[in-house]
C-alpha cells in the first residue's frame, strides 16, 4: 500500500547524513595536507551505498504501487487515505512490510561494508607481503 | 515473478559492473538501485507467502503475465534512470563535445 515510504523516508535522512560526513571528510582532507599510508573506504562513500539501494528500491516500489493503482497524482496521493479503515490497513503494512524492508536493507549494507573493509585489509596485506619479497 | 524478474537483472548488472574496464559508465547505481528493489520485494514475497502459504507457488496465468510485464517494466525505468543520470554527469564528455561541435 505504502510500504515504500518507510524506506524513502530512511533515504531522506541517510542523504543528509551523508552529504554532512562528505563536508566533514574534505575540510579533514585539506586539513591534513602530508601523504597518508592508510587505505580506507569513507564513510561518506559507505553510506552513498545504502542511499542508492534505499532510492533505488523505493523509486522502483513506488512505481509497482502506481502499477497497481495505490498511488495516485492527486491528493491525498495515497489510495488507501480516502478511507479510514484502508488507512489503518496501510499504517499496519507500514509498520511491519516496510520497516522489515529497510531494516534488511540496511542490515545488508553493514553486511557489504565488513566486506569491503576485510577486502581493502586483505589486499593491503598482500600487497605488504609483495613489497617485502621485492 | 517481479522479484524473479529484478534479481535477474540486480545479477547482470553486477557481472558487467564486476568486468568494467574504467567506471565511466557509471554501472553502480544501476546495480545498487536493483539490488536495492530486490530486497525490497524479497520481504514483500516472504510476507504474501506467511499470508497464503502453498498458494503462493502457483499463482494464476493472468497475474503472472501481468507481474512479468511489471517486473520488465521496473527494469526498464531503473535503465532510463540509469541512462539520464549518465547523460547528466557526462564522464567521458560525450555531450559536451557533441553540444559545442560545430557544423
Amino acid at each position: 500500500m505504502a510500504c515504500f515510504l518507510v524506506s524513502a523516508a530512511e533515504a531522506l535522512v541517510v542523504t543528509a547524513v551523508e552529504k554532512a560526513e562528505e563536508k566533514k571528510e574534505h575540510g579533514e582532507a585539506a586539513k591534513n595536507t602530508e601523504a597518508v599510508d592508510e587505505i580506507k573506504i569513507p564513510f561518506s562513500r559507505k553510506l552513498k551505498w545504502l542511499t542508492y539501494m534505499l532510492w533505488g528500491g523505493a523509486v522502483l516500489l513506488a512505481f509497482e504501487h502506481v502499477w497497481h493503482g495505490e498511488v495516485v497524482p492527486w491528493f491525498p496521493f495515497l489510495t488507501a487515505m480516502s478511507d479510514a479503515e484502508d488507512a489503518a490497513e496501510m499504517f499496519n503494512e507500514m509498520a511491519t512490510v516496510g520497516v522489515s524492508m529497510a531494516s534488511l536493507i540496511t542490515a545488508v549494507w553493514v553486511g557489504m561494508c565488513v566486506a569491503a573493509n576485510s577486502i581493502v585489509k586483505r589486499n593491503k596485506k598482500v600487497s605488504a607481503q609483495t613489497s617485502e619479497k621485492m | 515473478m517481479t522479484l524473479l524478474i529484478t534479481v535477474f537483472a540486480s545479477v547482470i548488472t553486477t557481472v558487467l559492473w564486476y568486468n568494467r574496464k574504467d567506471d565511466s559508465m557509471k554501472t553502480g547505481i544501476l546495480l545498487f538501485m536493483y539490488w536495492g528493489a530486490s530486497l525490497m520485494w524479497l520481504v514483500d514475497a516472504i510476507f504474501e507467502y506467511v499470508e497464503l502459504k502453498e498458494e503462493y507457488f502457483t499463482p494464476a496465468l493472468e497475474d503472472m503475465i501481468n507481474d512479468s510485464f511489471l517486473g520488465l517494466s521496473v527494469v526498464a525505468l531503473g535503465l532510463v534512470i540509469w541512462v539520464v543520470r549518465l547523460l547528466i554527469l557526462d564522464p567521458k564528455g560525450s555531450v559536451k563535445a557533441a553540444l559545442s561541435h560545430k557544423e
